[in-house]
């Protein structure tokens, strides 16, 4: 099972990640993997487990246009986000990640620590006491960045942009 | 055709195709910025991952060293200096060196940046380039990769927020004020996904204007512009199709009475969390940070030396200035503005974006109080995550600066 992260609102890019702790400042690019929320959860890092889920309030990721921030979600394999609003860049640079994001507000619904499991295709959070969450349906152009893995491997597929039409 | 808003105007131009707020476009890009921080893995995503060899026009491609300018580290050195090997193998004709400044207030003091543009830079304020009229956004590693491989991107057609402002500021309040009163009332998230427009500013400089441009992504938004018309805009390259269209539909319209606006403080650790600066009570500071994309510029640094003039920095308080850019550096050199600002006691960084990410020049320690100039205050921003941040204008910083607390600038002009 995955434990759900809660979060409250306005999370900031300082706070996923400080702009000290940028892979520019690192000798070694891995490294970013220990600085998710480094002073604003320090237990984060050397605790979270591989599909783990951040519940948070609104605007979460607001701030900076730092991909590292999202970046270093993915390195420690954060299974998805889910947030009532997102800022707009990191929703954008988590897409492009392949990191999957749902607009919902579930903190009043999930308690931090709780064990879930995420059924990501079918956009369900089954809580272990057995409580089916629905997750808003994602729009059809990020499930298709999702099933390719980010915006990168879709372009090289695809040769185009979402929601463009093929040349 | 229905009136539009400018990013509608814009986009549908850039798009070949009339488009309204909620549609999703792909559109060519006019101009790419990326600077020294997140450079390096742009680099990698665009050789690397995508398999692009060249960027998409050498001369739309601009380079900027101004995060971490002069480098801190061996690291950021050598990141650096890559950085200037590959942009010469690339063959790009505009390299912004350390010292130049920062990347947005250099964009558009070397004319780059003009009205109608659609404008990506590696950085979130890259909404900056709207104190020209140009859709000017920020976006992540990925995204800018893949408009420095082929000139386009994809995005959602923005809403637009209206800022209106009306009548004059008062003596020792500024542009700064509006903008921050204007996150008072929109709130961090008031208008994610949206543009924000302001009206009524005709008569501020170019830099003002960038004021507002670069706080507008503080309140969530993709853009930020102010429509190029005033004294200010008599330089700019104006497209015949782009200007204000009486009847433009708006999300939110918001009225901003600048006879009646006081000196805005935005307190810690949220640029929205903001009050008049009576209510702020007595605060007592160890640092003034002079500075940024915000306000760094050439009159920010006069309008603290006018307040500074002949006197001395209260005891016990450290000022640092960081100007925005060289250019602005050399004027208030040689009008005896910085003769001002040195006197009274401030220090002078190299033009960049210096401490505002807390990598270096004057990061805070702990338990240290800063009143910046800049836009952003969240928590561990310039330093330790147990200093205090609070963002005020520079007439604000310099007023403070001599009374070692947060003071009105009328108390001591
Ligand atoms: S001055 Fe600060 S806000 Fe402006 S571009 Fe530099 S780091 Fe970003």
């Amino acid at each position: 099972m995955a434990r759900v992260w809660l979060f409250g609102k306005d999370v900031n890019t300082d706070q996923i990640v400080p702009g000290r702790y940028a892979p520019y400042m690192l000798k070694n690019e891995d490294d970013l993997r220990k600085y998710p929320f480094v002073e604003a959860r320090p237990e984060f890092a050397s605790t979270v487990q591989p599909g783990d889920i951040l519940i948070a309030g609104r605007n979460f990721g607001c701030g900076s246009s730092r991909e590292y921030a999202p970046l270093a979600l993915k390195m420690v394999a954060i299974g998805a986000v889910v947030a009532p609003l997102f800022a707009r860049i990191f929703f954008r640079n988590a897409l492009n990640l392949g990191i999957p994001c749902f607009t919902a507000d579930l903190t009043d619904v999930l308690h931090d620590g709780q064990e879930v499991e995420l059924l990501l295709d079918e956009g369900i959070i089954v809580t272990a006491e057995g409580q089916r969450i629905e997750l808003p349906p994602p729009p059809g152009f990020m499930r298709e960045v999702w099933a390719s893995g980010g915006i990168v491997p879709f372009y090289r597929t695809y040769g185009r942009f979402p929601g463009e039409a093929p040349a | 055709m229905a009136a539009q808003t400018l990013s509608e105007q814009i986009l549908s131009h850039a798009a070949g195709q009339v488009v309204k707020a909620g549609d999703v476009v792909t559109v060519q890009v006019d101009l790419a910025m990326m600077h020294d921080s997140l450079s390096p893995s742009i680099i990698k995503v665009l050789h690397q991952e995508l398999g692009a060899e060249k960027v998409w026009d050498r001369d739309r491609v601009t380079v900027v060293i101004d995060h971490v300018a002069p480098a801190a580290s061996v690291q950021t050195a050598e990141h650096q200096a890559r950085l200037r090997r590959w942009v010469a193998e690339q063959g790009i004709t505009h390299l912004f060196d350390v010292g130049r400044g920062i990347s947005h207030q250099v964009l558009v003091e070397e004319g780059l940046a003009q009205p109608g543009m659609i404008i990506v830079g590696s950085d979130s304020h890259s909404t900056a380039y709207g104190c020209v009229g140009a859709f000017g956004t920020g976006m992540g590693t990925t995204d800018v990769a893949l408009v420095v491989a082929t000139g386009r991107t994809w995005m959602r057609v923005p809403e637009t927020v209206l800022v209106r402002a009306s009548g004059r500021f008062r003596p020792g309040v500024s542009a700064k004020d509006l903008a921050l009163r204007a996150a008072r009332i929109l709130r961090a998230e008031g208008a994610t996904y949206a543009a924000v427009e302001w009206h009524g500013v005709d008569f501020l400089s170019i830099g003002d204007r960038m004021t507002l441009a670069t706080l507008s992504i503080e309140v969530g938004a993709k853009a930020g512009l102010v429509p190029p018309t005033g004294a200010a805009a008599h330089l700019m390259r104006i497209p015949a199709w782009l200007g204000v269209q009486p009847g433009a539909s708006y999300m939110w319209e918001i009225d901003i009475d600048l006879d009646q606006l006081e000196p805005q403080i935005s307190m810690p650790n949220f640029v929205d969390n903001v009050v008049d600066i009576r209510d702020v009570g007595q605060v007592a500071v160890n640092v003034v940070y002079l500075g940024t994309c915000t306000n760094g510029r050439y009159e920010d640094m006069i309008a603290a030396a006018r307040i500074l003039n002949g006197r001395k920095l209260a005891p016990g308080v450290r000022m640092i200035v960081v100007p925005a850019s060289s250019e602005g550096l050399q004027q208030a050199a040689s009008d005896g503005t910085l003769t001002t600002l040195l006197a009274a006691g401030a220090t002078i960084g190299t033009p960049g974006c210096g401490a505002c990410i807390g990598r270096h020049m004057g990061v805070l320690a702990p338990n240290e109080v800063c009143l910046f100039t800049g836009n952003r205050n969240f928590r561990g921003r310039m330093g330790s995550p147990d200093a205090q941040i609070y963002l005020a204008s520079p007439e604000v910083a310099a007023a403070t600066a001599l009374t070692g607390y947060i003071t009105h600038p009328q108390e001591v002009m």
